[in-house]
């Protein structure tokens, strides 16, 4: 048949992608580049012309103190929720593969939380820190639970850090415990008949052949935490004073509330180049040290 | 023996230790959830005197509903949510299956273009794509505030990754040889993907369809940004109206987000096997 022929391969990738790759490059491919283009424009949202101006976002980007302020505060608190969710993603996942009754229904119940959005789950919270644990504290006469913890300004971010910590754990247990499942078993036999302790097989056996699971996590928390917005908006908007507010709330407030949309693209842009950095990184370092079973 | 006693008394105590540890986790995972559940039947007034009390001193009420319903315009949210997950997510599976067919069957170039542009866009978030499309489709399209304009977006940013999973399925789990066997049958290769591929892939579509049906339910930047009429709104926008400029009913709040979560986690008790290894494989592959 004439499968060689232009018209051939023509038809059958329309027939088969054409939907797809128009759709795909409307919606991705398109707003990316356009995106890199409006970051050379001083656009206000309204007006039908978006006038050339150089470079001047960026220098606006490197002037705008707001905005650094809130990147380190996003490494900040991305650096120590990843932290906190993977070791107790982890301690779950080890929790739950230990053969205890009812596992299954803990491993369901700990992933309840991945099931709703962050705007609903922020809001969730609101309520447990405002109301439910002043109510709490006062009860007791607990110094510091009796205020709420959102009106303060290092309290607002510790409570960012508690709901992503809640919200993401349970999803990673998951991820690791396949992670556990997919260690061979004769492995573990083997190292304890040679007399490892459980300790020395948990962290020579078990751990080194999981290195994969751990990528993936940590790639996984790492540009979900940089990339907060939901729980952000719905748990504390920002507030006391805007010192909870985060890299990408700024940069939607930049370009939504503000009408800067140049400036607001062109921090889009280096959140983004930061996140993928460290992603990138992470994923090298840890495909590095991965080892075959 | 004695050596095997003390083993096993060990492990015992060691499995009760861990059962506790694990019932405590449990209750700090769901006293957020409990929290609300123990105060949407309480008036506004015994919210704020005593949130922690399993009941109000005015006693069980049912109240807060039919007012929360209303002030969100509960049915109508619900609707819109629906019929923008579901019609997402069809059109995901349906055109990213035919994708990742076309291109793992044929090495042409336009193909391995195509798959390796998606590859890479799926490290794009959101954020950076969101201000360049509200700029084309707002500003110079002007088709924004319509639930068609936001199926199109969902199915447009869903469709690298699931081409992705579909594409490792295919290239797996079927056989080139029964793609032969249907062309040497007579069928088409339209017929032959229908008739032998689709039915072959529908552990990764109770995948993708999980992973996708979630991520649009709830998700809220990119709705809130396309539906900015009060008719349109989704579940989670919907939820927002009660945090305005007035006081906050906290009575209300409650049942709104009771009301917000209810459908998930009953969906959840019945497809929770599915969900949580849908979710699984999703994670792993990717």
């Amino acid at each position: 048949m004439k499968k060689n022929t232009l018209s051939y391969k023509c038809q059958q990738y329309a027939m088969f992608a054409g939907i797809s790759t128009a759709a795909f490059v409307a919606v991705v491919i398109l707003p990316f580049v356009y995106g890199l283009y409006l970051t050379f424009t001083s656009w206000d949202g309204v007006s039908k012309d978006k006038p050339f101006v150089g470079l001047s976002n960026y220098t606006a980007t490197f002037s705008d103190a707001a905005f650094w302020q809130a990147l380190g505060r996003t490494v900040i608190y991305s650096a120590i929720s990843v932290i906190l969710v993977n070791v107790v993603a982890f301690a779950l996942a080890y929790l739950v593969t230990r053969g205890v009754k009812g596992q299954n229904f803990f491993r369901a119940g700990f992933f309840i939380p991945n099931l709703i959005g962050g705007i609903v789950l922020g809001y969730v919270w609101k309520f447990v820190f405002n109301r439910a644990f002043v109510a709490l504290g006062t009860s007791l006469s607990v110094g510091f639970l009796s205020t709420s913890w959102l009106a303060t300004t290092g309290g607002a971010m510790l409570c960012l850090i508690i709901v992503s910590v809640w919200q993401y754990a349970g999803y990673m247990m998951l991820i690791y415990v396949a992670g556990f499942m997919s260690v061979p078993k004769d492995l573990i036999e083997a190292a304890q008949i040679d007399g490892c302790t459980p300790n020395q097989t948990m962290f020579h056996v078990t751990v080194p052949l999981m290195t994969s699971s751990f990528v993936q996590c940590l790639f996984l928390t790492i540009t979900r935490c940089f990339m907060v917005y939901d729980v952000n908006l719905s748990l504390t908007k920002g507030e006391p004073f805007n010192t909870s507010v985060m890299a990408a709330m700024h940069v939607y407030n930049q370009a939504f509330t503000y009408k800067k949309y140049g400036v607001g693209q062109a921090e889009a842009l280096i959140l983004f180049l930061v996140c993928a950095i460290v992603g990138v990184t992470q994923v090298y370092i840890g495909k590095k040290a991965e080892v075959a079973a | 023996m004695t050596d095997n006693k003390t083993a096993a008394r060990n492990k015992r105590i060691s499995h009760i230790v861990m059962f506790v540890i694990l019932i405590v986790m449990f209750f700090a995972f769901i006293f957020p959830f409990l929290m609300v559940i123990i105060n949407v039947f309480k008036t506004k007034a015994d919210i704020t005197s005593d949130p922690l009390s399993l009941l109000g001193a005015h006693g069980f009420t049912l109240q807060n509903f039919p007012e929360a319903m209303k002030k969100m315009n509960f049915w109508r949210s619900f609707g819109n949510s629906a019929v923008i997950t579901i019609t997402s997510t069809i059109l995901t599976i349906i055109f990213s299956a035919m994708t990742a067919f076309v291109i793992v069957r044929n090495k042409w170039k336009a193909c391995t273009l195509l798959f390796s542009l998606m590859v890479a866009s799926m490290v794009i978030p959101f954020q950076v794509l969101m201000i360049p499309l509200v700029s084309l489709y707002g500003g110079t399209l002007g088709i924004l505030n319509h639930r068609a304009t936001l199926i199109f977006m969902h199915t447009g940013f869903s469709l690298a990754m699931a081409t992705f999973m579909f594409h490792g399925a295919i290239h797996t789990n079927v056989p080139v040889d029964l793609e032969e066997a249907a062309d040497i049958d007579g069928c088409s290769r339209w017929q032959t993907y229908w008739l032998i591929v689709f039915p072959l892939l529908k552990p990764t579509i109770a995948t993708v369809a999980i992973i996708d049906a979630m991520a649009f339910w709830n998700d809220y930047l990119l709705p809130s940004l396309v539906l900015g009429r009060k008719e349109l709104y989704t579940i989670p926008i919907a939820t927002q109206v009660f945090y305005g400029t007035y006081s906050t009913d906290i009575g209300l709040i409650m049942a709104a987000l009771l009301l917000a979560i209810l459908p998930i986690l009953l969906l959840y008790v019945f497809l929770q096997r599915y969900i949580v290894e849908g979710v699984t494989a999703g994670a792993v592959k990717s």
